[in-house]
């Protein structure tokens, strides 16, 4: 490859990303140390650290963000918990079920966001179809819509899939001889799981977890449709500043702390893990 | 290294016994009716061509593949009652399987782990088992850090460590090259005598068997069909497919005549003596190609020179005879290469011992 066409293909991957990801991000944490103000835009370009200051200390904020550290935590665990189960039987499915298993765990991106999370309001409504299984029991009616379990539920089955599919590209790829010497050196199957197939899964466990972390915990959507009034996360607190309050700069700093959290857990994870494969 | 390491590494090898074992794929039986007994301490190596059940025969007494009848015995206890992690008996894999997230020392930990040894026991017996495959300084290293030749020794290792009364190695040296296999030939064979372990070894390679067998059993087709010493079987096969897998061989159709030391070759015009006496009838008359020398002898067939092949220690000649078959001489080249080799196209006598002689059935 001559020089200037190496240059050329190394450009455009460059400029997309000088475009689409540094400069909004330059915008936001602009925006993040200006000073509010009335008019459009509501901000005067400044040097000010007041917003920051304000979302790292103020309670309101420090709750929305750890609030949503531990529902996308918990939700993260639910997903794995979940999803790997669903990843293990589909890479030791025979050959000719797999696509077809692997296509039903992407078919519900085929249909609208939204309308799945509506959908599941029906399901979760007092007298909505699970009630009226539990009913079927003699059980209930218990309230479930607008309860952390509604959100849960609802975010658990969003980003399962982002869970089952890194699990899965790593299991598959897992060389089953490996079991067969494990069963021979005097693993019983379950031993084998846990010191041959558990710690060569770790990268996908991490792939997983990362996927399903990060937007979780920027989540605005579920919370809203899904989750009780005491479900103020982040991603719901942000939009309700940026759009109820018009207070841009308090927005953009809140984004700017969330980033920052993001970059920090992934990171964490990676260098825990690398340490831990040492 | 001495045998005074190997404290806890003896257990004397168990003998197998294998009998009437069938293992189906569906409808084709890759192992079948096969019997087949194994002495303790042995050095068995399953000899036959990809396709001949060799490799299924291994994974069926490993416990990875479950046989439809027979039975399976180590010192006569029976082996297909217990799931593959309980067996007495481990198996050193093809592309060796080793762990590739544990060290070295890990992996060769792994069996005594399952078998709840006590920390310092382990300790003691990894290390042993790393100066007996001259792996000493390697203990912390990842299997993808070492070349392929250290790789084969952790494995081997690793399946010794526990003690097994029996060791199954599938083409232990496949993944060799060629000038680390013959090495490793002597090295495992050395290793064999010095921890005394049964060892039922797989290969295609009919010079591995021949080196390193005590004995050796040929399959085909799911059967064994011969079992014997390695010149046994190389001096005496049971028929024209043995005679050919192991070694080359000259086969020509011949009829034993009712004294049942004279063969007619009919297609020939000629006869030829045998050392011993065979029942008359049709035969087919098998020659090594080693055995047969240039001129005039007791036994004697001429031909036409179509090509030599040089090998740097031996020339093999190829020989047209009267009915337009081929026949091939092995010359060992101790002297040299003679400088007048006959020409193609010009007439040549081959000869060779009345003792030279295999007659085979079919």
């Amino acid at each position: 490859m001559t020089g200037w066409f190496r240059r050329v293909v190394l450009a455009v991957p460059g400029l997309w990303l000088a475009l689409f990801l540094v400069a909004p991000l330059c915008i936001v944490l602009l925006i993040a140390l200006a000073e509010p103000a009335d008019g459009v835009p509501p901000y005067r370009i400044g040097l000010s650290l007041d917003n920051l200051v304000t979302v790292l200390t103020d309670p309101l904020y420090r709750a929305a963000l750890l609030l949503s550290l531990k529902v996308a935590g918990i939700a993260t665990l639910a997903c794995l918990l979940a999803g790997y189960p669903m990843a293990l039987a589909i890479a030791r499915a025979p050959e000719r079920w797999r696509n077809a298993l692997l296509l039903a765990v992407m078919l519900p991106f085929w249909t609208g966001f939204l309308m799945r999370v509506n959908a599941w309001i029906g399901l979760l409504r007092d007298n909505g179809w699970i009630n009226a299984l539990l009913g079927g029991f003699g059980m209930g009616p218990y309230r479930l819509l607008y309860t952390d379990t509604a959100l849960y539920i609802g975010i658990v089955y969003t980003y399962l899939p982002f869970m089952v599919l890194p699990l899965y590209a790593r299991l598959s790829r897992l060389d089953p001889v490996l079991l067969e010497a494990a069963s021979d050196l005097g693993a019983p199957p379950w031993r084998a799981f846990l010191r041959v197939t558990l710690p060569l899964s770790l990268p996908g466990v991490a792939a997983g977890a990362a996927l399903v972390f990060i937007p979780a915990v920027g989540e605005y959507v579920i919370p809203e449709l899904l989750g009780g009034p005491r479900a103020q996360l982040v991603g719901r607190l942000l939009w309700e500043v940026y759009a109820a309050n018009r207070d841009w700069p308090t927005a953009a700093a809140l984004a700017v702390v969330l980033l920052v959290l993001l970059l920090g857990v992934p990171a964490l994870v990676l260098r825990l893990l690398r340490r831990s494969t040492q | 290294m001495s045998s005074a390491l190997l404290t806890q590494a003896t257990r004397p090898g168990g003998g197998l016994t294998i009998a009437g074992l069938t293992v189906r794929y569906g409808p084709i039986a890759a192992v079948d009716n096969l019997d087949l007994t194994v002495r303790g301490g042995e050095l068995f190596v399953l000899l036959g061509g990809s396709g001949s059940g060799k490799t299924t025969l291994l994974r069926a007494i490993a416990g990875f593949v479950q046989p439809q009848t027979g039975r399976i015995a180590l010192d006569g206890a029976d082996l297909l009652a217990l799931p593959p992690h309980r067996r007495p008996v481990n198996t050193m894999f093809q592309a060796y399987a080793l762990f590739p997230h544990l060290t070295v020392a890990a992996n060769i930990a792994f069996g005594l782990r399952q078998l709840g040894r006590p920390r310092a026991s382990i300790r003691d017996r990894v290390a042993e088992m790393l100066a007996l495959v001259q792996l000493a300084d390697f203990g912390d290293r990842r299997p993808h850090q070492l070349s392929g030749g250290q790789q084969q020794r952790v494995a081997l290792a690793r399946s010794l460590a526990p003690a097994p009364a029996l060791l199954l190695l599938d083409e232990p040296l496949s993944a060799l090259d060629r000038g680390l296999r013959a090495e490793t030939r002597t090295e495992l064979v050395r290793l064999q005598r010095q921890v005394g372990t049964t060892f039922v070894l797989v290969t295609h390679d009919q010079e591995e068997a021949l080196t390193m067998a005590d004995r050796i059993g040929v399959m085909r087709d799911g059967r064994m069909v011969q079992t014997g010493t390695p010149a046994a079987i190389y001096e005496a096969p049971a028929n024209r497919f043995v005679a050919e897998f192991l070694g080359a061989a000259n086969i020509l159709p011949a009829v034993v005549r009712p004294d049942g030391l004279i063969l007619d070759l009919p297609a020939l015009n000629a006869t030829v003596q045998t050392a011993v006496p065979n029942a008359p009838g049709p035969v087919l008359l098998a020659l090594r190609p080693e055995r047969l020398r240039p001129g005039d002898g007791a036994n004697r067939l001429d031909g036409v020179v179509v090509d030599h092949a040089y090998a740097g220690d031996s020339l093999t000649t190829r020989l047209r005879l009267a009915d337009g078959s081929e026949l091939r001489m092995t010359r060992s080249l101790r002297d040299g290469l003679a400088a007048n080799l006959t020409a193609t196209g010009v007439a040549m006598s081959v000869s060779w011992q009345p003792g030279a002689c295999i007659v085979l059935r079919e």
